[in-house]
């Protein structure tokens, strides 16, 4: 299986190319890609550099132009394909229909990939962006359990690629607007989801207080480990009770399902955390490239090492991690 | 403009749905969605329930359509959604990609529904060149991109697809693979006792400052306060839809469908107090902007 991995700046894109990746993911600076985060992503020197990098140790590159453009917006995202096809990138992961159509009419040659925010949950679906753009993979929404990936799997028109690790969206990608209902701002539209711009910290009598665009997300008691306010990562009332009414913070880690996702026919795996630290991509992309060149020389007596776990553990969002929907009691 | 009754979000009892649709044939409304858009599970209802609320809904005048599921998981989703395309004498509101394949496939026109993402002119061209006749603006999105869309739309259709906004009720903002309503009960979603059944206007979400922030629908997230642009019929129609949606609730949806009906006939109304509007501006969506209803009439 590919081993796919962040790279949110050129230091990261270093740190996943020396540790490992088979592949790193990108975006360019602007509101194209769904980690439209000050600071991150790449233009111009960088984005050759970046490429170069890679290449030259064999690291294919894929560019993310992943969130839906708006009438007014559609130059950016036409030009952000056009860019991606002069520097002969490996492939382009898209989500919008009108920027895969562009695409594959304009640059038939680079490879397309379906986004996870195209939120493509059974082959049907996929069926509709084989015929319609010759998409060549599809990165599944985190919604689905072992078995149905195992469904999507036997039946699908393209290779699969899924979530192997990161932070946790709990919600289909590309059909939520939680972020927008709050702020205005979504990942479909503009790449954003609880937009850092929207957060404040508060110390106050009742405790440390985060809020979104002035929505107490949650309050913290001394000694509490605070979390950045993911609006879906709250502490709510319901009926009462005040608790995580949508999900706590958590972390996604599959190391364990490495053999189950070969033998349904998974062909890449995903690291999620682009907006995450360059020593954040070193410590997971390591860890996973020892789990996956194990199993490869081992697959029968692939087992989980704990020092693994330790590893990843230590990165992880909320310091806990769970098999998310692949497992069904998360679900 | 053409007033139009969505799909029931919600879980009923079978006999309140049959109740409740015996109404909705008295009601004023041009189009009525009926099926079952949020959990395969939720199964008071058959297929063939349905398809006989819609042989009644059809002979009392309305134009019946079938939705489908927001999110397909499970091959089951699957074999029910082709069940649906295939027995439905009704047209279908296809929610998701599956059901645009399929439909378009088989040549059949079809509704784009709100889950859809079409967030730009191109797409909406595409999905109309696959088979939308008529297409509903994903929630999040404002007049002024509704606009937009159908002018880059309409440079590349010879006639453009009908045009539906969400324009009353609860907001469907999130699908997730838990049941945020099982979750509550502490109960696994796999046995989740259908406890959505308790819940005829969903389960209320508040920050621990007591305001209202979502509304908890089994796997579906809605919006915490309800959208209302009855005030702002005249700015939809500017904008260029031709069907206005009112998402049904157990209680007053009548005198929803009413009001409506005077806002179209050009009489001013005042919308629900503490509702919302700001996604039809372009401002988060629990914004409510108090702009003056521009007074046309047309």
């Amino acid at each position: 299986m590919e081993l796919v991995c962040p790279a949110g700046s050129y230091p990261a894109l270093k740190a996943a190319v020396d540790n490992g990746a088979d592949a790193v993911y990108i975006g360019f600076r602007n509101d194209t890609n769904a980690r439209h985060f000050a600071g991150l992503n790449f233009e111009g020197d960088k984005t050759r550099q970046a490429i170069q990098y890679a290449r030259d140790k064999g690291t294919k590159v894929f560019v993310a132009i992943n969130t839906y453009p708006r009438p007014d917006g559609w130059s950016r995202w036409q030009r952000a394909v056009d860019e991606a096809a002069e520097l002969g990138v490996d492939a382009l992961i898209a989500a919008d229909m009108s920027v895969l159509e562009y695409a594959a009419e304009a640059h038939p040659e680079i490879a397309l990939h379906l986004s996870v925010q195209g939120s493509s949950t059974n082959y049907e679906s996929l069926n509709f962006y084989k015929r319609h753009f010759n998409i060549r993979r599809a990165v599944l929404p985190r919604v689905l359990s072992l078995k149905q990936v195992e469904q999507v799997a036997a039946h699908s028109p393209v290779d699969l690629e899924v979530f192997a690790f990161g932070s946790l969206c709990i919600m289909a990608e590309g059909r939520c607007y939680l972020s927008s209902y709050l702020t205005d701002q979504s990942p479909n539209t503009c790449g954003a989801c609880s937009p850092a711009s929207f957060v404040r910290w508060e110390e106050t009598a009742n405790g440390l207080e985060s809020r979104l665009n002035e929505v107490l997300i949650d309050r913290y008691g001394p000694g509490e480990k605070a979390g950045y306010p993911t609006l879906c990562k709250g502490r709510y009332y319901v009926n009462g009770k005040l608790y995580h009414a949508l999900e706590e913070p958590t972390s996604l880690n599959t190391v364990e399902l490495i053999p189950q996702l070969d033998a349904i026919g998974i062909k890449a795996v995903k690291i999620e955390g682009r907006q995450r630290s360059p020593a954040y991509v070193e410590q997971v992309v390591r860890v996973w490239r020892q789990a996956l060149d194990l199993y490869a020389r081992t697959p029968d007596a692939f087992r989980v090492k704990p020092r693994w776990l330790d590893a990843l553990g230590k990165v992880s969002e909320g310091a806990q991690t769970t098999l998310g929907a692949y497992s069904r009691p998360w679900q | 403009m053409k007033l139009t009754l969505g799909p029931n979000l919600y879980f009923w009892p079978r006999e309140q749905v049959f109740d409740f649709y015996t109404e909705v044939a008295g009601w004023d409304v041009d189009v009525v969605y009926l099926g079952e858009t949020v959990c395969p599970k939720r199964r008071e209802m058959k297929l063939e329930d349905w398809l006989e609320i819609g042989r009644s809904l059809s002979d009392a005048g309305k134009e019946v359509v079938l939705s489908t599921l927001a999110l397909l998981s499970a091959e089951s989703d699957l074999k029910q959604l082709r069940k649906q395309c295939k027995d439905s004498p009704f047209r279908i509101e296809a929610n998701d990609m599956a059901a645009v394949y399929l439909l378009s496939e088989a040549g059949v026109p079809f509704v784009a529904g709100p889950t859809i993402n079409t967030y730009n002119g191109r797409s909406l061209a595409l999905l109309a060149r696959s088979g939308a006749a008529r297409w509903v603006m994903p929630v999040e999105l404002s007049g002024d991109a509704l606009s937009a869309i159908l002018r880059e739309a309409s440079e590349r259709l010879q006639s453009l697809p009908e045009t539906e906004v969400f324009a009353w009720g609860y907001l469907p903002l999130a699908y997730s693979a838990r049941c945020f309503t099982a979750r509550h009960h502490k109960l696994p979603k796999d046995d989740c006792r259908f406890m959505c059944i308790q819940y005829p206007n969903g389960l209320e979400v508040y920050s621990q400052e007591r305001q209202q922030v979502f509304t908890i629908n089994g796997i579906q997230t809605q919006s915490g306060k309800r959208y209302d642009l009855s005030d702002r019929v005249q700015e939809i129609r500017a904008a260029g839809a031709t069907h206005i949606r009112i998402s049904p609730e157990p209680e007053g949806t009548a005198d929803v469908v009413r009001r409506f009906r005077r806002a179209l006939a050009g009489e001013a109304v005042v919308a629900d107090a503490d509702s919302c509007n700001g996604y039809w501006y372009g401002k988060p969506g629990l914004d409510r902007l108090s702009a003056p209803v521009i007074a046309t009439s047309s």
